[in-house]
């Protein structure tokens, strides 16, 4: 019984930890580290929805966050529109392409799946910088002058920034979690599962997938936009990089996909890593965070599958029955 | 006498040259066990899968309750009424014994309290109950078999299909698979079943249907079939005496 709640209690720590960090900690660079990792939990959250939980591998979300960034962006600055605002339908406009996208992908199985995000991801990402309307290869930069909440901008201070991506981070937990206990989240591990057997219970697959990715890319979607609005600065290389894309997947897969807390777990340690590379290389590090994800992921698929989460049940298993099932190597616990 | 629940007309199906079934014909009745026999290869898993939504027919008709179903999505063919199991175990690996029945249950049941309501029934009606709330990967593979039946049963089907649930299991294990399968038709609910183990299905069988190469050879009532010349000849072989006959 007490391992039951050993998790919740874990969460809550850290959901704290990181509510008082800003006010503990008062160098910009480390602050800044701070948001960015936030940022990075919530886009593996999010992910997590189609890639951990359906079990469909996209590399191709960065589109998506592109798309949250661009629309938000152009409608802040065409139209004045707030980016509160631009962040609602950035979303719904990325759910929208995600449909659209997901239709034709989604009769594709696996590898061929994750494939054709990719192609998804690159093909976006050459419209926009051959595309002068939409900013082309030099982006858009978002003026400083509305300061305040409505504007979405803070000149002086990064802690409002923290507040909002620590905000949307739990929002997207709170959506995941409510998805996975929903018949949505048993259709989609199901699917993941054994989809032939899901189907013979009455589970169209295609509908489900196309609700796990609708909702999956509203939510990067809106971290597309918390970012354009705290650089104040957006282009395809920033926010519709495959490398992106790959990152996402990244921080689930470390932490432990269909999990709640793994992408979580996952983002706090690559952001680490991405951290020390950057002290120990020097410069933007660019070439040596893609060095990093390659040894990660072959490291996880090696060693790990299941994760950071993954290691951390088969080291202490719980002994009520788990309501997850144990983690993919249960029996190598001792 | 009303319509049958299942008419099975002229089907046939083919996989580029190869004819896995050729004008088969058939009928179920509501509530009745229909045993469904013949050598590997004969083409009875294709016959379920057909039935079942998984392919569609080359040609012929398909009707359950008068509606053609032939050619429909397997999702549809479920809400339709038809369930099935797998010849080869198909669980959801990654979660308990009770979510995999939920699953199931959750085509008629959207909420997950009354899902999960319908799918513990199901599963002390198939004597898995005890083991609700385990990892679905720890159960035995004749577990695993009853708890595919669990979970298509907790779709509330007219019609249950039955791929081979009672190979590899011990004697004691096939009288029991055996006794469920009598209890399934007593809740009102039609039964195919495909099975190579005699002892489990001539005793319980109201008819029987036997497949050779894609056709069907013979059809009749079980102590008809186990001494049908063409059936010994293609199946049974000297070995199997029909212990009424």
């Amino acid at each position: 019984m007490r391992r039951r709640w050993a998790w919740p209690a874990a969460g809550a720590a850290a959901a704290a930890a990181a509510a008082l960090f800003p006010l503990l900690v008062a160098r910009p660079t480390w602050q800044n580290a701070a948001i960015l990792m936030l940022m990075t939990a919530q886009l593996g959250v999010a992910w997590n929805v189609l890639g951990g939980y359906a079990g469909q591998v996209s590399l191709g979300h960065a589109a998506f966050f592109g798309t949250g960034a661009y629309v938000s962006t152009l409608l802040s600055l065409k139209l004045g529109v707030s980016p509160w605002l631009g962040m609602l339908a950035g979303g719904g406009t990325a759910s929208l392409l995600a449909l659209l996208v997901g239709w034709p992908c989604f009769r594709l199985k696996g590898h061929y799946f994750a494939m054709a995000t990719i192609a998804v991801g690159e093909i976006v990402q050459a419209l926009v910088n051959g595309w002068d309307a939409l900013g082309g290869a030099v982006g858009f930069t978002l003026p400083l002058a509305e300061s305040g909440f409505w504007g979405f901008v803070w000149g002086r201070s990064k802690l409002p920034y923290h507040y909002i991506a620590l905000s949307l981070l739990l929002l997207t937990l709170l959506v995941n979690w409510a998805v996975a206990r929903s018949r949505i989240g048993y259709y989609l591990r199901a699917i993941k599962d054994e989809p032939d057997a899901a189907r013979s219970l009455g589970v169209s697959l295609t509908r489900y997938k196309l609700y796990a990715i609708a909702i999956s890319s509203f939510l990067v979607a809106t971290g597309g936009t918390l970012y354009a609005q705290k650089e104040l600065f957006i282009d395809p290389g920033s926010t519709l990089s495959t490398s992106l894309s790959i990152k996402m997947a990244l921080v689930a897969i470390l932490g432990g996909v269909g999990t709640l807390g793994g992408p979580v777990l996952g983002a706090v340690v690559l952001t680490f890593i991405e951290e020390a590379s950057r002290i120990v290389f020097g410069g933007t590090g660019r070439g040596t965070d893609l060095v990093v994800y390659g040894l990660l992921i072959v490291l996880i698929a090696v060693y790990q599958p299941a994760g950071i989460v993954g290691f951390l049940r088969a080291r202490w298993p719980a002994r009520e029955a788990e309501p997850r099932g144990a983690g993919a190597r249960g029996e190598g616990a001792t | 006498m009303s319509a049958p629940l299942l008419e099975v007309e002229g089907l046939t199906k083919r996989f580029g040259g190869l004819v896995a079934n050729e004008d088969v014909s058939f009928a179920v009745g509501e509530g009745e066990i229909v045993g469904l026999i013949g050598p590997n290869g004969a083409g009875k898993t294709t016959v379920f899968n057909s039935l079942a939504g998984f392919f569609a027919p080359s040609s012929g008709e398909i009707r359950l309750g008068g509606l053609p179903i032939a050619g429909l999505p397997p999702e549809a063919v479920a809400a339709l009424g038809v369930a099935r199991t797998f010849q080869i175990v198909r669980i959801f690996k990654s979660m308990t014994v009770l979510e995999n029945a939920m699953v199931g249950a959750m085509l008629r049941h959207r909420a997950v309290p009354a899902a999960a309501r319908l799918g513990y029934e199901m599963l002390r009606f198939t004597g898995l109950e005890r083991r609700a709330h385990e990892p679905a990967s720890r159960l035995t593979v004749a577990e695993q078999k009853r708890l595919e039946i669990a979970r298509a049963l907790a779709t509330g089907p007219r019609l249950l299909l039955l791929d081979e649930v009672m190979a590899g299991l011990t004697p004691s294990e096939v009288q029991e698979a055996v006794e469920m399968v009598k209890r399934i038709r007593d809740r009102g609910i039609a039964c195919v079943v495909v099975e190579h183990v005699m002892e489990g299905i001539m005793p319980i069988a109201d008819r029987m249907l036997v497949l050779e190469r894609g056709r069907k050879i013979a059809e009749g009532p079980p102590a008809a079939i186990a001494s049908d010349p063409a059936v010994i000849a293609a199946y049974l072989g000297e070995e199997y005496r029909a212990p009424g006959a």
